[in-house]
């Protein structure tokens, strides 16, 4: 094993000794020197995701936040020098991690943050006025047809848990006393202008929002949003689209086939 | 003596920074600085937190950039690396430097990726001829690669090799030579390593390629002990500037006349003002070091 070998493997897991072959000038401990590499890595990791965790830490306090993060970071160290990826898997280690099974909607919460730091840093693209949108709407003569390329920020989740309600009480401070989490949410999440927003959507217009992502012309899209909740309303989605800079282009031409 | 370095030292700069206090732009005072332009020589920023597709942190470092001179600093490359160094992460900073044309592109002597992990810290190096030819060939490339000359930053660090066979300063300065790459001298780290390891700062100093220096840095520490109960000092970038290593820059300045400084601070981020007053600090040094 190489020198990096050796420390990278000290590094990462408190239960290697120190690596031979360092010493402190003063005759101390090497493995007290040591430990503050050790320290640097394990806590400036966990603290990045704390930084991008921020409601999923106040769901289960600092504590235990970090004792969990420290968990994923010896197992999942980062693969890639840009940190503020790091962690987009976090969700699903927390879904699998059984001292957290007692707060079920933690992942789902988890998720949601992780789509704002998604929109957040998302590719710019250009957004139409609101009327220049609704106008080139009304002069189509085949709606049916026409496909609708949505901001690159966009994402929607769907949960089994008040997962919009739960992440909009941390940001008011409202009290969760009265807060069911255990009904159905979905959440649209994007970025209008520099602002990332989040919506609570109905698993229609989720299902509507995911068909135009996927490509599908309007009257797909439609259908399918139909499909996942009969109650789909489809002039209220697309207000809530237009009116937050969501749709950045209209595509009349027919989407070629690969 | 004197006139030898300013002569370098505007080498080293060109087209370098300018000869004042700069600050670490943080996300926190975007909106300040472009509401208030003050009065700061330039800005630095961590090339991997721009390292994104799009959104705010391009729109407001764009707008900083039209009114400010830019210093890049990378803490991600892994120079020191026994590995190669990772090309996709290079072209990701030849593409910022394209986009954000800075004044100066910086690295640590360090590691911080081995394999397929990244540490996420500036890891200690043992400075012998296999490490100093290897971090040598790794700033060629980075030199090739981005077509222009970086500069070194010197580490602070808290262990030593027992197989090392070459002083760092002396390793710094070869380093220096064979690539002619210029020395980001950062006087925190110094303080923090001479602390930790027994030695002299000024000897430190006075052992470095000081004709090479294109800017300085100056931070906070935190304070620890070790087994034996002695001072360790901890750079954590998180508290005010030291008076031992304001002391150790008024020094400095004395040896290379003025020279681009930044003050840095990515923990415990205080106000704007906070990080403004010591900025003004250093221009009132740098003022001393142009008399």
């Amino acid at each position: 094993m190489s020198r990096q070998d050796v420390f990278t493997r000290a590094l990462l897991s408190p239960e290697e000794s120190c690596p031979k072959g360092l010493f402190s000038h003063n005759g101390a401990d090497p493995a007290s020197r040591f430990a503050v590499y050790r320290n640097n890595v394990h806590s400036s990791l966990i603290n990045a995701l704390a930084a991008g965790y921020p409601v999923t830490l106040q769901l289960v306090g600092d504590e235990f936040f970090r004792a969990m993060a420290g968990v994923y970071v010896q197992d999942f160290p980062p693969t890639s020098p840009l940190i503020n990826e790091y962690g987009g898997d976090l969700a699903d280690f927390i879904q699998g991690f059984a001292p957290a099974a007692s707060v079920p909607y933690l992942a789902d919460v988890a998720r949601l943050e992780r789509l704002r730091v998604r929109a957040y840093h998302a590719a710019d693209a250009l957004q139409p006025d609101q009327q220049e949108i609704i106008a080139a709407l009304q002069q189509q003569s085949d709606l049916g047809e026409l496909r609708l390329q949505l901001h690159p920020s966009l994402a929607t989740l769907n949960s089994a848990y008040a997962v919009v309600a739960l992440w909009a009480a941390h940001q008011t401070g409202e009290s969760l006393a009265t807060l069911d989490p255990f009904h159905a949410q979905s959440a649209l999440v994007l970025r209008n202008g520099l602002h990332v927003q989040v919506f609570h959507i109905d698993s229609g217009a989720a299902a509507f929002i995911n068909s135009l992502n996927n490509g599908w012309p309007l009257e797909m899209a439609v259908a399918y949003a139909l499909d996942a909740a009969a109650e789909f309303d489809l002039h209220q989605c697309l207000a809530l689209l237009i009116g937050h800079g969501a749709i950045t282009h209209l595509h009349t031409e027919p989407k070629v086939s690969p | 003596m004197t006139l030898s370095f300013t002569h370098s030292i505007s080498q080293a700069q060109a087209p370098g920074l300018p000869r004042r206090a700069g600050l670490g732009l943080k996300n926190e005072h975007f909106s300040e600085v472009l509401e208030t332009s003050p009065d700061i020589g330039f800005f630095e920023v961590h090339a991997e937190n721009y390292m994104v597709a799009g959104g705010p942190f391009h729109h407001y470092l764009g707008l900083i950039r039209e009114q400010y001179p830019l210093s890049l600093h990378g803490v991600g490359l892994s120079i020191g690396g026994e590995g190669p160094l990772n090309d996709e992460h290079l072209a990701r900073l030849a593409t910022l430097i394209e986009r954000y044309k800075p004044h100066s592109f910086s690295e640590h002597l360090a590691w911080s990726s081995h394999g397929p992990v990244f540490l996420n810290d500036l890891l200690p190096l043992a400075y012998d001829d296999e490490t100093l030819k290897r971090v040598c060939e790794h700033i060629d490339q980075v030199q090739t690669r981005l077509q222009r000359p970086m500069l070194l930053e010197n580490p602070s660090t808290y262990l030593q090799f027992q197989c090392s066979t070459l002083e760092e300063t002396d390793f710094i300065s070869e380093a220096i030579r064979r690539t002619g790459c210029g020395l980001l001298l950062d006087v925190n780290n110094v303080y923090v390593s001479c602390i930790n390891h027994q030695q002299d700062p000024l000897k430190y100093i006075e052992a470095l390629p000081l004709h090479a220096v294109g800017e300085i840095h100056l931070a906070g520490f935190a304070e620890d002990t070790d087994s034996l109960g002695d001072r360790l000092l901890i750079d954590d970038h998180g508290a005010p500037i030291d008076n031992a290593v304001w002391q150790l820059y008024q020094h400095v300045l004395t040896r290379t006349g003025p020279v681009a400084t930044l003050i840095e601070r990515d923990n415990q981020v205080p106000a704007f003002s906070v990080l403004h007053a010591e900025a003004r600090q250093a221009d009132r040094f740098l003022l001393e070091a142009r008399a």
